[in-house]
């Protein structure tokens, strides 16, 4: 009897401790991605009006999808709010979590997640009412300001006002959207968040024109995908898939001119390695050899991705600024495919 | 010599246990027992091994180390360099003020409501149906958005109150009603303050000095005495005078506008709509549920009860007062309770509308920002637990003293 319950007592111990295997084979046996996105954040994830989830992190998600399982529709989109966000990813409910998080110390150790890479250059801005007769974030003195709760903004707020000796009162807020609908409700004087959020913001404004993004950007706020620590051979994965846009960007590798490219080897063997059409690269990290072309055609390289969801053709028009190619004077350098 | 015949001792089998009604119920405790150990075992190693996996240890250290946030509403002193520990504690007070005036707003209603349901007057009835009806059948969370909504919709903005020819202006010239919060005088205590309270004690004591003296004489002579109106003399009088002859030791902190800069409210207290908004909605949803426990317990007293009190002489308020209610007390007592742990509990729904209380501190920012979710859950619902028992604790002292001496 007593023998039974204990040998039954390891057998579900031991289930809950399988729950931990690689995410990869998580990933196709479920074939499907988890992929943890904002709720609802303009450019960067949201659903359309049919429905469908466009944007910047959203392409993200379907690059990896179609990199793992081949196919960039196989994701499943969960909404996730600020607070709840690593708690999500590290109960396993999500794979990869694409929810402009920022990448910071103790998130990399305390609360074990890893993040592969930045994949937007961004920082805490102000967004107020050009009415509100305020030209700089210093003439902000006892202001009321929405703010997303959860936050590295948060913190940011809290010594921003301290270092400058001036007063706020808080107002929390989950998500963006009820951010927007308590600032237009005049229920705070300012909102703040990341400048690139803002801007997004603003677009979904009737009179954007009326509103104004304070020129002080307090704090640095690398955005990037999140995985949880320890399963190495995945955050490889999500690394890899984002290092191939950035490749692909400046080898001059676009979702038109892909196919063509991966048909046969061409001159420059860098793309060869990175298209598959020489070497073993996939293989090295347990993906098919086609696995950069797959998540290329789903969205296209990182300077597609930007321009149709965030860049200056959009209602968003936000510029690349540190987010260009290293030879364009931006930040995005990534390691050779060698 | 004489042997006593011992009776045949049989040798103790195994199979007794199962078989032998004496030794069975031992062997199912016993059983009952190692299955509960094991339970709790395999739930402690499935902790143990998932944290493990998980690369996390379980350690209240956090607890000390800086905040980092600021909150909107503290009612001790709080800055963004305190601990999460003391985050916690001003949250832990939010709860309990939102809770405190919850219970006694909800007492309040709903003893009405529920009177007044029983009321002969059709339309007064029909009132509190509708009342009791609407919110006992509508979702708490949709009333607290709703009354939050209708706050900071129907309410002008700060710069509003600016300017000689302002948009809105103050009640009485004392309260802002703002789409931030309301904006009320704070009292100032000035020299001689001390005095003045030392006079509303002494006024307290003595009203309830004339209180019990008034009974006595009306058990000993049939005679009643006026109580309400002499303790409301004896309570205001001399304070009133007191604070005559003092010069003003008061004063009142009125909340003006800042005409420069942003505009914000300077001095009086600031109740935030996040705080309105909880209080009313838990309040009135609250309330209907305690009105309809006052009707039932009012239904439970015999008609007989009323009858005998009319025929002896009595009016309709003084039966209500005097030999209804304290027989329906017993009755309510015990299904009250649990209303007012459910809007302790319930007042978690603050993350509605951004409200401060311990779920959006402890269980909400320092949680998300340390990472710590089972300690913070844990101690979560440790609170939550204590104050349901002190609550429930107390109020089944007040039971035990109100309820039928059986002698």
């Amino acid at each position: 009897m007593k023998k039974s319950v204990l040998l039954g007592t390891l057998t579900l111990a031991g289930l809950a401790g399988v729950a931990q295997a690689a995410t990869l084979d998580d990933v196709r046996g479920r074939d499907a991605l988890n992929c943890g996105v904002n709720p609802g954040l303009t450019g960067f994830a949201a659903p359309d009006a049919s429905g469908k989830w466009q944007g910047f992190d959203v392409d993200f998600c379907r690059a990896v999808a179609a990199a793992t399982l081949g196919d960039p529709e196989k994701v499943n989109y969960i909404p996730l709010s600020g607070e709840t966000r690593f708690t999500a990813l590290a109960a396993g409910e999500v794979d990869v979590l694409a929810r402009n998080s920022t990448w910071t110390y103790s998130r990399d150790t305390d609360l074990n997640l890893d993040f592969p890479a930045v994949n937007y250059y961004d920082g805490q801005g102000f967004l107020v009412p050009r009415a509100l007769g305020v030209t700089s974030a210093k003439e902000l003195d006892g202001a009321t300001v929405c703010i997303q709760t959860g936050t590295t903004t948060e913190l940011n707020l809290a010594d921003f006002f301290r270092v400058n000796g001036i007063t706020y009162e808080p107002v929390p807020i989950a998500n963006d959207a009820e951010g927007r609908q308590q600032y237009l409700a005049g229920a705070c004087d300012t909102y703040t968040t990341d400048a690139s959020g803002l801007a997004s913001v603003r677009t979904t404004f009737e009179t954007p024109d009326d509103h104004i993004i304070l020129p002080e950007i307090i704090s640095k706020e690398p955005l990037g995908p999140a995985v949880r620590h320890g399963d190495n051979d995945w955050a490889d994965i999500v690394r890899w898939t984002f290092n191939a846009l950035v490749a692909a960007e400046e080898l001059g590798v676009t979702s038109a001119n892909v196919a063509e490219m991966a048909a046969a080897p061409t001159e420059n063997p860098e793309i060869n390695r990175l298209l598959g059409t020489e070497g073993e690269f996939g293989a090295m990290m347990g993906l098919e050899p086609q696995w950069a072309v797959q998540a290329i055609q789903a969205g296209g390289n990182y300077g597609e991705i930007f321009e149709r969801n965030l860049g200056e053709a959009t209602p968003i028009g936000l510029a690349r600024g540190l987010n260009a190619q290293w030879t364009q004077g931006g930040l995005l350098y990534t390691p050779p495919f060698r | 010599m004489t042997i006593a015949a011992e009776p045949p001792r049989r040798a103790f089998r195994p199979g007794q246990l199962l078989y032998d009604t004496r030794y069975r119920g031992i062997t199912i405790q016993v059983v009952a027992l190692i299955l509960l150990v094991a339970l709790i075992a395999f739930l402690v190693r499935n902790l143990v091994v998932n944290l493990h996996a998980l690369g996390k240890d379980f350690d209240f250290g956090f607890l000390g180390n800086r905040a980092g946030y600021d909150i909107g509403q503290t009612l001790i002193p709080y800055t963004n360099n305190d601990s999460h520990a003391r985050a916690a504690l001003v949250g832990i007070l939010n709860t309990l003020l939102v809770a405190g005036l919850g219970c006694v707003t909800a007492t309040v209603l709903g003893v009405l409501a529920g009177v007044l349901r029983l009321s002969k007057n059709w339309i007064v009835s029909r009132l509190m149906t509708v009342y009791v009806e609407a919110f006992r059948n509508v979702p708490l969370l949709l009333w607290i958005v709703l009354v939050y909504a209708v706050l900071s919709e129907a309410t002008p903005a700060p710069t509003a109150f600016r300017g000689e020819d302002a948009e809105a202006s103050k009640l009485f010239g004392l309260i802002a009603f703002t789409n931030r919060g309301t904006y009320i005088p704070s009292l100032v205590w000035g020299e001689g303050a001390s005095t003045l309270g030392v006079v509303l004690v002494l006024s307290i004591l003595a009203a309830l000095v004339w209180r019990a003296f008034a009974r006595r004489r009306q058990e000993a002579t049939g005679q009643p005495l006026p109580v309400l109106w002499v303790s409301l003399a004896l309570l205001v009088l001399p304070f009133a005078l007191t604070f005559l002859l003092l010069g003003a030791p008061l004063t009142l902190d009125v909340p003006t506008i800042r005409e420069t800069g942003i505009a914000r409210f300077n001095g009086g207290i600031n109740v935030l709509n996040s705080l309105v908004a909880l209080w009313i909605a838990l309040a009135l949803y609250t309330g209907a549920f305690i009105a309809e426990i006052v009707r039932g317990g009012i239904l439970a007293v015999s008609r007989g009860q009323s009858e005998a009190a009319f025929a002896l002489g009595l009016r309709p308020g003084r039966t209500m007062r005097l030999v209804i209610l304290p027989q329906a007390l017993r009755v309510i007592i015990p299904p009250l309770i649990s209303q007012y742990l459910n809007l302790t509990k319930n007042s978690s729904l603050a993350v509605a509308v951004g409200y401060a209380d311990v779920r959006a501190t402890l269980g909400g920012v320092t949680m998300n920002q340390t990472g710590r979710e089972l300690e913070s859950i844990l101690l979560l619902g440790l609170f939550y637990l204590v104050v349901s028992l002190i609550i429930s604790g107390v109020m089944n002292i007040y039971n035990r003293r109100i309820a039928l001496k059986e002698r």
